[in-house]
């Protein structure tokens, strides 16, 4: 094993594994995420914990992790270079491998014009490439970005993410090759409603033989309404959603709305794993984490396996 | 060429206040260029003032000149004496400009008319863009003489992000998404093999400020000072 990591675990013994996300407070309240804790137990297997998503002021992922894990939960700390630089990435990185949480993924981060202090300076020392090839090199090297050795190594399970719906789509597999050249372990995908395109991406990350490098995690989410579907497929940028699930929204009585999201949600978990290489799934209920349990439930990925 | 953009007039109104008599300096090179502080942005914002204070009933002198270059000291060095006469300076000049202009007339106070934006290109006619972040490390023949330093809005060496959409960043709809381009023209280049491999991160301290640049051959090819008899 690479790392200390459950998620790792699941993976490695063959599992279709089932990672969720929890949104982290804009405020001190530690009950928001034991709250949210409770949705997510025992129905997934790890769970992200966002770094400043949007570039909105929230609890640092860290410490929202560790509240977290104290609920019992496998953690995945987010880690973003817009607002650290390498030195303060790498003191991040010993930290939460000293405090227990054992997976990471890498992002280069949402730029900070997106969130509520546009005025501050990005920082971007480093991309998410760069991260990840700096997270391995301090875990197989026990080296640091400079080159200077470390006694006790951080024994991460490294993630990243990718994108199937940006452009240039051709592209796009080779980023990923650069992803798992840099020390990617596992990868979570964007959220996919347009399944039939992210399956010509798995066709493309098939003939690079990819999947069998990389653990791909696909990203799904349920829609909890029309307007929430059309702002994702109109504001949020690198997102694609098909008219076909909007019209499926629009086709349900009104009260129907959130259940039909959560069919579609299930539906296209159902599709995904039926792609050859998808290795699981990446569960991103973001403020509907009660949704969480009978989304899983009823894609049958219950209950989750116990791997020692 | 640096970009500037000439202060919002109630600004610099605000900030010569209390002035009686005030020189304006145009700088003659980059910014007069690009339309922000040459001959013309200084008669014109010379006429603006002398417009305002005489409603206002201020008595204020205001004069004009517009030097070469205000970087350089031996175009400064002209006007000198003749700058003294006045209570301040309002250099139309980049930050460099400003520097200079209030080094050589210390005391006195040199107030800045422009805000120095970028290091760029004119895109067309009325439109600048940036194109240099002046890193201190080129790294354009590497990406097909597009930086992703200076136009990616995170300087990504290893991109495209997932914000890439139709050639457009997603930070603005008007903005090419720098990797892209960097994308296309490798492609058109066939040299796409370039991007296919991991960029290490950058050595920043190339851009440590403040820099400075020693020209060795040029000190040395300069005749020796004629020893005092």
């Amino acid at each position: 094993m690479k790392s200390k990591s459950n998620l790792e675990k699941v993976l490695e013994s063959g599992h279709f594994a089932v990672t969720g996300e929890l949104g982290p407070p804009a405020c001190v309240d530690p009950e928001v995420i034991r709250r949210k804790a409770k949705y997510l137990k025992g129905n997934v297997d790890a769970v992200n914990v966002t770094d400043g998503q949007t570039a909105v002021v929230r609890m640092a992922s860290w410490a929202a992790c560790l509240l977290a894990k104290a609920e019992g939960l496998e953690m995945t700390v987010q880690m973003t270079c817009r607002d650290r630089n390498r030195i303060a990435l790498q003191m991040d990185i010993l930290g939460v491998a000293a405090l227990g949480i054992n997976n990471i993924l890498c992002l280069t981060g949402d730029h900070q014009m997106f969130g509520n202090h546009p005025m501050a300076k990005g920082v971007y020392d480093l991309d998410s490439i760069q991260l990840i090839k700096m997270v391995k090199d301090m875990r197989d090297e026990r080296k640091f970005q400079c080159g200077d050795e470390m006694e006790v190594e951080p024994r991460l399970f490294i993630g990243a993410a990718a994108n199937p719906f940006a452009d240039p789509f051709e592209f796009r597999v080779f980023r990923l090759a650069n992803k798992v050249a840099a020390g990617a372990d596992f990868i979570q995908t964007q959220i996919i409603f347009n399944v039939d395109k992210f399956a010509r991406w798995m066709d493309a990350v098939r003939e690079k033989g990819l999947h069998e490098k990389v653990q791909i995690l696909a990203g799904v989410a349920p829609i909890k309404s029309v307007g929430a579907a059309r702002y994702m497929q109109n504001k949020v940028p690198g997102m694609e959603v098909p008219e076909t699930i909007i019209e499926r929204l629009k086709g349900v009585p009104k009260e129907e709305v959130s259940k039909e999201g959560i069919k579609i949600c299930v539906d296209i978990i159902r599709q995904v794993r039926e792609i050859k290489g998808v290795a699981g799934i990446h569960l991103m209920a973001i403020g509907w984490e009660e949704a969480v349990h009978e989304i899983v439930e009823s894609a049958g990925l219950l209950p989750r396996p116990q791997v020692s | 060429m640096i970009v500037g953009e000439r202060k919002p007039f109630d600004e610099i109104k605000e900030s010569v206040q209390g002035y009686e008599k005030l020189l304006i300096v145009g700088c003659g090179t980059c910014v007069s260029v690009c339309m922000a502080g040459g001959e013309k942005e200084v008669e014109l914002l010379a006429s603006q003032l002398r417009m305002t204070n005489k409603l206002e009933g201020r008595d204020v002198e205001i004069g004009e000149v517009t030097l070469q270059r205000q970087c350089d000291r031996e175009y400064i060095e002209p006007i000198v004496e003749m700058a003294r006469n006045y209570d301040a300076v309002l250099s139309m000049a980049c930050g460099a400009g400003v520097q200079l202009m209030a080094d050589m007339l210390e005391p006195m106070s040199v107030i800045p008319g422009l805000d120095t934006r970028f290091i760029g290109i004119a895109e067309e006619e009325g439109i600048w863009a940036e194109r240099c972040r002046a890193c201190g490390k080129c790294v354009l023949g590497e990406y097909a003489g597009i930086c992703p330093i200076a136009r990616c809005p995170k300087s990504i060496l290893n991109g495209p992000c997932g914000g890439s959409q139709g050639g457009r960043c997603e930070t603005d709809p008007n903005r090419d998404c720098a990797w892209a381009l960097i994308y296309d023209r490798l492609n058109k280049q066939g040299k796409l093999d370039s991007i296919c491999r991991i960029a290490p991160p950058k050595d920043f301290s190339t851009q440590d400020h403040p820099a400075r640049q020693v020209n060795e051959d040029y000190l040395k090819a300069e005749p020796e000072e004629t020893p005092v008899q």
